[in-house]
């Protein structure tokens, strides 16, 4: 039994858990996983690619859209919350998703400051996701190199 | 000896989100679908062969390529969802052909009139496997029509609709009993959805199972 890959499967395991438990993740990251397969190696990697790339343009546009305190254009950040809150969803990215939720009500009622802090907190979350998950994918890389599987990990 | 192999499904999937088609087409490969994404409706009116009504030189063609379902985001620019689904079902060359709505937003009006124009379904974004995989019976059905044969009493017993429509008083707890393979999202669907008595009789007197 190769304990290195036995070690980093657990390792894997319990991290992916603790993403869960910490409400970083919810069970369409679960739906996510399960379209991978052997055909597919890197379809979650490379929509969370797709999901990081969206985030960080939409953030910019949306960003723009609330500069000037005279001339919010609050259609176009409410586009941008829109798009972001779909694909989010879509990921299973739970944090950034409910931030989204916030930020979906502060413009509805054209709150320009509310929509900012809204904006940061967009940005932080969907930046420390991309560092979690970056962390994640290493480890399965790891047991890839290792000569492993990847572990299924059912989550209750 | 010949070889009898088994044509898959061939899916057209219209979304103008790069992520979305993504999405989808990966659902529908993993369910054994061919599949081909489009990023708007009048693309996929070109793919099916069908030019737009205001072309002059508008004439309906053979469907150039054979599509078993067509599913499209309801949200898009210029042509929505609800257009092309429209357009479709006025079509005598392609309304046989299922059409499946998609929404990020749960909106009970929304869903009726989609149903009422002719969607055999509606799903709620995010689209999960198990939604997918009611997309089979309806795929079905055009398989059996194009052989000449009537469907089979087994199609009416997996056929499942999403969307049950209840009267408005419906108590929260009999929902409880449904079956759990429902998200909870399209349960809030089926709670909202008003009952207009609409005429889609194969619907009626089937109920969600456990």
């Amino acid at each position: 039994m190769n304990t290195v890959v036995a070690q980093l499967q657990r390792q894997f395991q319990d991290y992916l858990v603790s993403l869960y438990q910490q409400g970083f993740l919810d069970n369409q990251f679960t739906e996510l996983r399960k379209l991978q397969d052997e055909g597919t190696p890197d379809f979650v990697a490379e929509v969370v690619s797709l999901f990081f790339d969206d985030c960080s343009k939409l953030i910019n546009t949306m960003s723009r859209s609330l500069e000037r305190p005279e001339n919010v254009d609050f259609k176009q950040v409410d586009s941008g919350v829109h798009q972001l809150k779909g694909s989010s969803s879509s990921v299973g990215a739970r944090r950034v998703k409910n931030v989204c939720i916030s930020f979906k009500e502060c413009c509805d009622v054209q709150n320009r400051e509310g929509c900012l802090r809204c904006l940061q907190q967009v940005d932080y979350e969907y930046k420390m996701l991309k560092t979690k998950l970056q962390d994640l994918f290493n480890l399965e890389q790891r047991i890839l190199q290792a000569g492993g599987m990847i572990p299924q990990v059912n989550i209750s | 000896m010949g070889m009898i192999t088994e044509s898959k499904f061939h899916v057209l999937a219209v979304d103008d989100s790069l992520f979305d088609r993504k999405m989808i087409e990966r659902l529908l490969q993993k369910s054994s679908c061919q599949v081909t994404t489009v990023d708007s409706g009048s693309k996929a009116l070109e793919f099916l062969g069908l030019r737009e009504s205001n072309d002059p030189n508008a004439v309906e063609t053979h469907q150039e390529v054979e599509i078993n379902l067509i599913i499209t985001d309801y949200c898009m620019p210029g042509m929505t969802g609800y257009d092309l689904l429209k357009k479709v079902k006025e079509s005598s060359a392609f309304k046989s052909i299922p059409v499946v709505i998609m929404s990020s937003e749960n909106v009970p009006a929304r869903i009726s009139r989609c149903l009422e124009e002719g969607a055999e379904e509606f799903f709620l974004k995010p689209v999960k496997l198990a939604d997918v995989t009611k997309l089979k019976p309806h795929m079905m059905k055009t398989k059996l029509k194009k052989e000449g044969e009537k469907p089979s009493e087994e199609e009416n017993a997996t056929l499942k609709p999403v969307i049950e429509i209840l009267p408005l008083h419906q108590e929260l707890e009999s929902e409880q009993h449904e079956s759990s393979t429902l998200s909870s999202n399209k349960r809030k669907a089926m709670e909202e959805v008003i009952s207009t008595g609409r005429s889609r009789p194969k619907y009626n007197d089937i109920t969600t199972s456990v």
